[in-house]
């Protein structure tokens, strides 16, 4: 039921981790539902420099994390946060329709990290 | 790769005798049981040979067993069937709360269309006490559906002594023995039953077949109108083929009961044993009055969907009661019923053992699984070392 490219990020998953002097973390999900991803964000000069996850979860939910670490690394803040959970779900070639919540979830802790980053700066320059 | 099947509560390889002992009925044998000539004399004698396998094997007579489609038609002819047929005496229905959908579905079914329904709780082994039963029922009862063992965490709820208390009320009793046909002692009258269904596919038999037995003088209205068939209470032609397949796999299964049985518990106890040696791992389910070939685990801070693709890719076929795998967004109702939070309920994991697995593949799996479930911690922001 999952393309190969979801077996593929599901088995060797990209990114797998955390950043220890990460500027940005984002977390969605519960675990009521089954389904919880972390991302850490290492931001230089506006651009992602740096990204892990961990996520606890499905197959679908495993890839659409690891996905989105290969997407939004080398990217601006401002070019990350309009991925899209769509594009996410189209890198993977595809994902079944019960699981397109995942892509959801995916796109959601992206912009929760650059969100949390965002207000990392504006608390550090305030100070 | 080698492939390891354990999975038999969900199905099960039918034996060879048994396809053999089908095979003329898709061949030469292929008349209507219904017809006069002796194609169709041949086939009625097929399936009356196997009605009267099927209710010698369970204590019951030849009138009193109804071949359907499978277990979930069983269920709902036995529950639907029955609430049609004395709504005038009244319209409370009871079931327990880790019923198979099968049954659950019917009951809540019968809700909308105006019945009344009290689903009796479980304790945290999955037990139905028949204390909860008898509070249960009330002078407006007419049927009340326990399953004999549960398929997915394997308990044995106590059958006999439920339908004493059902008895002394007057309402009737439909047990549902999917799981432990072929396994258990399903005599009915030593059960004590009404009414219970079974399929033949979780049994090495055929899928698309399954038994009701109906006590004699219970009545029931029919599912599916249009012949004469099975007592005018299930009209169609009969699955000839697959009726024998039934009859030839209960009688099979019968054989070497015992020693399967005590077979398979050694099995079972083995993976237990093995199982709880992983950290944070619970055991689900009664371990006294426990199928012999069910193994139901959780491990913490994993979810059961990327267990089972793990598993799959080393060749090991099981299933889990994860919501993902489960079609909605909520895990195993059998697990949140025995008070298991949403979070634990998401990382079961089910092993189901049956013939074809060995020692062998106890270690192969025992092997596989710390890796696995490592690994998957390694991956979850709920795991810390």
């Amino acid at each position: 039921m999952y393309s190969d490219k979801v077996m593929d990020h599901f088995t060797n998953p990209r990114n797998v981790g955390e950043i220890s002097d990460a500027n940005g973390i984002g977390e969605v999900g519960n675990a009521r539902c089954g389904d919880i991803m972390k991302l850490w964000i290492k931001v230089e000069d506006d651009v992602i420099t740096d990204i892990k996850f961990k996520t606890f979860g499905c197959g679908a939910a495993i890839a659409t994390s690891s996905v989105i670490t290969e997407m939004a690394i080398g990217k601006t803040i401002d070019e990350a946060e309009q991925i899209t959970n769509k594009q996410v779900a189209e890198e993977l070639h595809g994902l079944p329709s019960v699981k397109m919540h995942c892509s959801n979830l995916a796109a959601e802790a992206l912009v929760a990290a650059i969100e949390d980053y965002r207000k990392n700066v504006a608390a550090n320059s305030a100070s | 790769m080698n492939e390891i099947y354990m999975d038999h509560a969900a199905t099960t390889p039918v034996r060879q005798e048994v396809v053999e002992a089908m095979l003329p009925f898709f061949g030469s044998e292929y008349g209507n049981p219904s017809s006069v000539y002796g194609w169709g004399r041949r086939s009625r004698q097929a399936l009356d040979q196997a009605r009267d396998k099927v209710s010698e094997l369970i204590g019951a007579e030849a009138s009193e067993i109804i071949f359907t489609s499978g277990g979930s038609e069983g269920a709902n002819l036995a529950i639907k069937g029955v609430a049609w047929a004395y709504q005038t005496k009244g319209k409370h229905i009871v079931s327990s709360a880790v019923e198979h959908h099968a049954v659950l579905d019917s009951v809540l079914w019968l809700k909308k269309q105006g019945f009344e329904v009290t689903i009796v709780p479980v304790d945290e082994e999955g037990m139905v006490s028949p204390a909860e039963v008898e509070k249960a029922l009330r002078p407006d009862t007419i049927l009340v559906s326990i399953m004999h063992a549960n398929n997915e965490v394997g308990t044995i709820q106590p059958i006999k002594e439920i339908a004493e208390v059902v008895r002394g009320h007057g309402a009737f009793f439909h047990t549902d023995a999917v799981q432990t046909a072929g396994v258990l002692d399903i005599n009915v009258a030593e059960l004590g039953v009404d009414l219970l269904s079974l399929s033949a596919h979780k049994l090495y038999g055929p899928k698309g077949v399954g038994a009701l037995y109906v006590r004699k003088g219970v009545r029931l209205d029919p599912l599916i109108h249009g012949g004469a068939q099975e007592r005018r209470r299930r009209a169609g032609t009969e699955n000839v083929a697959g009726i024998v397949g039934l009859a030839k796999a209960l009688e099979l299964a019968h054989l070497d009961r015992d020693e399967e049985n005590a077979r398979l518990v050694k099995l079972r106890d083995r993976l237990l044993e093995g199982l709880q040696q992983i950290p944070h791992t619970k055991i689900n389910g009664s371990l006294v009055h426990r199928l012999p070939n069910n193994v139901n685990v959780c491990f913490q801070y994993i979810e059961g969907e990327s267990m089972l693709l793990n598993l799959d890719l080393r060749g090991i076929a099981a299933s889990s009661g994860s919501a993902c795998t489960s079609g909605s967004l909520d895990p195993s109702h059998v697990l949140l019923a025995m008070g298991l939070t949403h979070e634990i309920a998401h990382g079961s994991l089910r092993l189901t053992l049956g013939r074809d697995n060995n020692e062998a593949d106890i270690d192969f799996v025992l092997q596989e699984i710390p890796v696995i479930v490592e690994r998957l911690r390694e991956m979850s922001p709920l795991y810390q070392r």
